[in-house]
């Protein structure tokens, strides 16, 4: 078995001096789905921060395709492969749908893939294209919900690390995103670190399940398995 | 119990205002008159500094505009004096009434400014208060049948009371003028800090929609505050005039403007206390910068050119050291410095512990420290 | 009515230099939420800077390269040297380091070249050329006015149409979400202090020498004009910037034209607070929400 593409270990963090994280423990698989799951507060946001170094990180580490990732500057992680779509999404309001997308691979040197990148997306979120030039404050949650993922993708990232997609979306409009995702994951290799409450549709994507709760993990299994616990939703998701 | 409280503070600002006034009045009687005279202006600075600082510290407005402020009281003390001059008037009133003029102007002036710069919030109040800088002067020069233009205009003001003798010093006359002035406002704007309304005032700094919810008028509240602080300015103002005998648009630059807020910094924004160590840098900078440039200046051209622009650098070059490195300013390290000491009977957080103030002594209670 | 025709021509390339200036300001303003206090101060340094090359070399355009060099250089050093250092979480503080760095310019310029104004020449004749029998623009309102447009042109392009303009536009707007999409925020903040620094001294030169010349004090009302006008015209907005310093030079030439110089200030200032009161985002300028 080859070692996990992304591995955490021992991982505390927080805001200031509270930590927020307690020796949190995750593997991702390359080319897998692995889905977080937890009630408000539980950390999962806080988890995607401490791995793009927003916020500090005082204990464990952070192993990234076999080196160590902490440390990185949060502008670098996109050029070693890694694409963060943060809670409540980041479009850029004053940007255009073509703008944000090109912000998506400004830093790359080939741009011809870029584009080839952008074209891939617009086939993909086919609502995106009628959108081109609207500003980024004119789309509804769910466009602004492909824009973003979108944008994250013409980086050609290995992880992807998304913050609850569904967010104030439609539960087919979830379906629908979710299922696209998994799709692109299983044609191209696409690794995928998903935090979401909603836990059926992450389960239904996902291959691997972990709980959080109150900054630990508390359960980590595969994503079935965690969908039919009824016990553990009970207690640690609150239905 | 509180009532008591208060009561008491009032009667230590008082007390300590009485001894102050009294160390000052024996602190004359061995300045040379040009000390006397160099006290008469700080103690005329620490009025606009003392209020300015009150302004930026506990209510956070800043205003660029102190220096043309100080210019309208110092306009509004001379066009009263004039008056009061051609009316034949003598004595006390000669002094008092244009003194109170140029109060009342910058009050009114400020109201007027307070009142649209309460609806602001991040750069448009310096704006507005800038903007001051450049429309006073060139108020002068379109008013100059007037007001004298560039000129200027002159003060008349008496020499000391015969009462005192024949050969009582002018400097030392006007240094108890400017100094009984400057701690009547002290006094004053001590007690206004610790009074209801200066918790108010904090209130608003610290967030607006709190205080409004708590039952505060907050524009009121705003505009009452540059009011308070316009008025001392204008009492600086009018002090100088007083003091220089003239007036003229060329002493109240944007520059000055700038120095007076620098001063505040300096002492540390929001500490009356602090506001002493303004005014007192602001006397005795420039002279230390005249003479060090005087010794530099190896030529008499390169001297002058150095003599002003030197202490301007000298002020810049604190401004942003301060800025950065100590943002508390003076009176802040001292505090810090003084809470450092060991105390043996340091009272700790005591229900009197928030009246635990005076405003030219080294504190540490955080109730005192009116910080930004 | 010529007369009125003539004001409002000159009123147009006074203003555009205001414009200019005035988006230097907002350049700055979206960049870092501060305004510029030494925007002025720094200007008229690289006034001085050009006034020194032009001197020594005897050209007009090597002195304005070397200004408006002068001034990128200057505001991208505030920036890395000064501004990076300041506790920005109290807006106070990067005003007041601002006003001291307008003292410190303005004390070394003293020093070095005096109190005294230095005339500067300009590079075309200031005569008005007539229409008819109408005197309208000189050749020099021509230079400065065809600067301006094309300085706002080419801005406008870098903004819109490159990747350095994209980048950087996502840093002003939203810099946490511009980091997490490899955005160097930083840098992108220090390029927009150089470029302001450039604009801004490039405004200046193009006023300065219709005055009285260098001077340490020389650009502080240009500065106020200027600030008024991004005030007007709404802080946040790059346009409004334009059509406020337009105006303001059409209220000052309509009032200097109609009444005698001297209470232009006073104008000035009573423009300034109705739109303060009346609308405190400027008038092209909007306060919605950044990132979504
Ligand atoms: N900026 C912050 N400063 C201080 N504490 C914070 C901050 N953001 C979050 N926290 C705290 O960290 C803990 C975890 O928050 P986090 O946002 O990671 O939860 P979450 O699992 O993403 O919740 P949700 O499902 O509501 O998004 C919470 O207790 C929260 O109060
Ligand atoms: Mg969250």
């Amino acid at each position: 078995m080859t070692a996990p593409l992304l591995q955490v270990r021992g991982l505390t963090a927080g805001y200031g001096g509270a930590p927020v994280l307690h020796d949190v423990e995750l593997d991702v698989p390359a080319g897998s789905i692995v889905a977080v799951v937890g009630a408000n507060g539980a950390g999962k946001t806080s988890l995607l921060r401490a791995l793009c170094g927003t916020i500090g990180v005082t204990a464990g580490s952070i192993t990234w395709d076999g080196s160590e990732l902490s440390g990185t500057r949060t502008e670098d992680l996109v050029r070693r492969g890694i694409a963060h779509v943060p809670e409540g999404r980041g479009v850029i309001t004053e940007l255009t749908v073509e703008e944000n997308l090109r912000l998506g691979h400004v830093w790359r040197k080939d741009k011809a893939d870029g584009r080839r990148a952008t074209d891939e997306v617009y086939a993909m979120f086919e609502p995106l294209v009628r959108r081109r030039g609207s500003a980024g404050h004119q789309l509804s949650g769910g466009e602004r919900q492909m824009l973003a993922i979108g944008r994250a993708l013409v980086a050609r990232p290995r992880l992807l690390l998304l913050d609850e997609p569904s967010l104030g979306l439609a539960p087919k409009v979830t379906a629908q995103i979710m299922a696209l995702l998994r799709r692109r994951c299983d044609e191209t290799g696409l690794t995928v670190l998903l935090v979401e409450q909603n836990v059926r549709s992450a389960m239904s994507i996902a291959d691997h399940g972990v709980v959080l709760s109150l900054g630990r993990v508390v359960a980590s299994d595969t994503a079935e398995r965690i969908g039919a616990d009824d016990d553990l939703r009970h207690a640690y998701l609150g239905f | 119990m509180l009532d008591r409280l208060s009561h008491h503070t009032l009667l230590r600002h008082l007390l300590l205002t009485l001894v102050a006034g009294a160390a000052l009045v024996a602190l004359t009687y061995g300045l040379s008159p040009y000390r006397s005279y160099q006290l008469a202006t700080g103690a005329a600075y620490l009025c606009a500094t003392a209020g300015l600082t009150l302004l930026v510290g506990l209510s956070g407005q800043l205003s660029l505009g102190h220096g043309a402020l100080m210019a309208v009281g110092a306009y509004a003390c001379a066009l009263t004096s004039a008056e009061l001059g051609d009316a034949g008037t003598t004595g006390p009133l000669l002094l008092l009434l244009p003194l109170a003029a140029a109060v009342v102007v910058t009050a009114a002036v400020g109201g007027v400014v307070g009142l649209a710069g309460a609806r602001l919030h991040g750069p448009y109040l310096p704006e507005l208060t800038l903007t001051l800088t450049i429309v006073v002067p060139s108020i002068t020069t379109t008013f100059a049948d007037r007001l004298g233009g560039d000129q200027g205009l002159s003060v008349l003001v008496e020499p000391a009371p015969a009462g005192l003798g024949a050969t009582f010093p002018l400097e030392r006359w006007q240094a108890w003028i400017a100094c009984g002035a400057a701690l009547l406002t002290m006094f004053l704007l001590a007690n206004l800090v610790h009074s209801r309304f200066g918790r108010e005032v904090r209130a608003v700094r610290d967030d607006e929609v709190a205080a409004r919810l708590a039952g505060i008028d907050v524009a009121r509240t705003k505009v009452l505050v540059f009011v308070v602080s316009a008025a001392t300015a204008g009492l600086g103002g009018g002090l100088l005039a007083v003091l220089t005998q003239a007036v003229s648009p060329g002493g109240f630059s944007l520059a000055f403007s700038l120095f007076l807020l620098m001063a505040v910094v300096i002492g540390g924004i929001g500490r009356l206390a602090g506001a002493v160590w303004g005014a007192l840098l602001l006397v005795v900078l420039p002279d230390l910068t005249t003479s060090l440039a005087d010794r530099v200046g190896s030529s008499p051209a390169l001297a002058e050119r150095l003599d002003g622009n030197l202490s301007l650098l000298v002020f810049g070059v604190v401004l942003i050291v301060v800025t950065i490195a100590f943002p508390q300013g003076i009176q802040g390290l001292l505090s810090s410095a003084a809470a450092r000491l060991p105390r043996p009977s340091r009272p700790g957080p005591s229900p009197s512990s928030p009246t635990r103030s005076s405003p030219s002594r080294p504190t540490s209670t955080s109730s005192e420290s009116i910080d930004v | 009515m010529d007369r009125f025709l003539f004001l409002t021509v000159d009123g147009l390339a006074r203003g555009a230099t205001f414009a200019a200036f005035a988006l230097a300001l907002v350049l700055i303003w979206r960049g870092a939420r501060l305004v510029n206090f030494s925007q002025g101060a720094m200007a008229a340094a690289t006034t001085y800077v050009a006034y020194s090359v032009t001197t020594a070399s005897g050209s007009y355009w090597l002195g304005l390269v070397a200004a408006v060099v002068a001034g990128l250089v200057i505001g991208a050093g505030t920036e890395r040297l000064l501004m990076r250092h300041v506790d920005a979480s109290q807006p106070l503080n990067t005003v007041i380091v601002a006003l001291g760095l307008v003292l410190v310019i303005q004390a070394v310029l003293g020093i070095l070249y005096g109190s005294e104004y230095r005339p500067m020449d300009v590079p075309f004749s200031r005569t008005p050329l007539s229409i008819g029998d109408q005197p309208l623009l000189s050749p020099y309102d021509l230079f400065v006015l065809g600067t301006v447009v094309a300085v706002m042109a080419a801005l406008g392009w870098a903004f819109t149409r490159t990747d350095l303009g994209l980048t950087m536009r996502a840093a002003a707007f939203a810099p946490d979400m511009a980091r997490l999409l490899g955005v160097d925020v930083r840098r992108m903040l220090t390029l927009s202090w150089g470029v302001a620094g450039a604009v801004g001294a490039l405004a200046a030169l193009l006023i300065v020498p219709t005055e009285l010349g260098a001077h340490p004090h020389a650009t502080d009302l240009v500065f106020v004009y200027a600030f008024t006008a991004a005030v007007v015209g709404g802080l946040d907005s790059p346009v409004g910037a334009v059509v406020g310093g337009l105006g303001v030079g059409l209220v000052l030439s309509y009032v200097s034209g109609y009444s005698g110089s001297d209470i232009s200030a006073v104008v000035i200032l009573g423009v300034l607070v109705a739109v303060l009161l009346l609308k405190p985002s400027g008038l092209l300028g909007h306060t919605s929400a950044r990132v979504v």
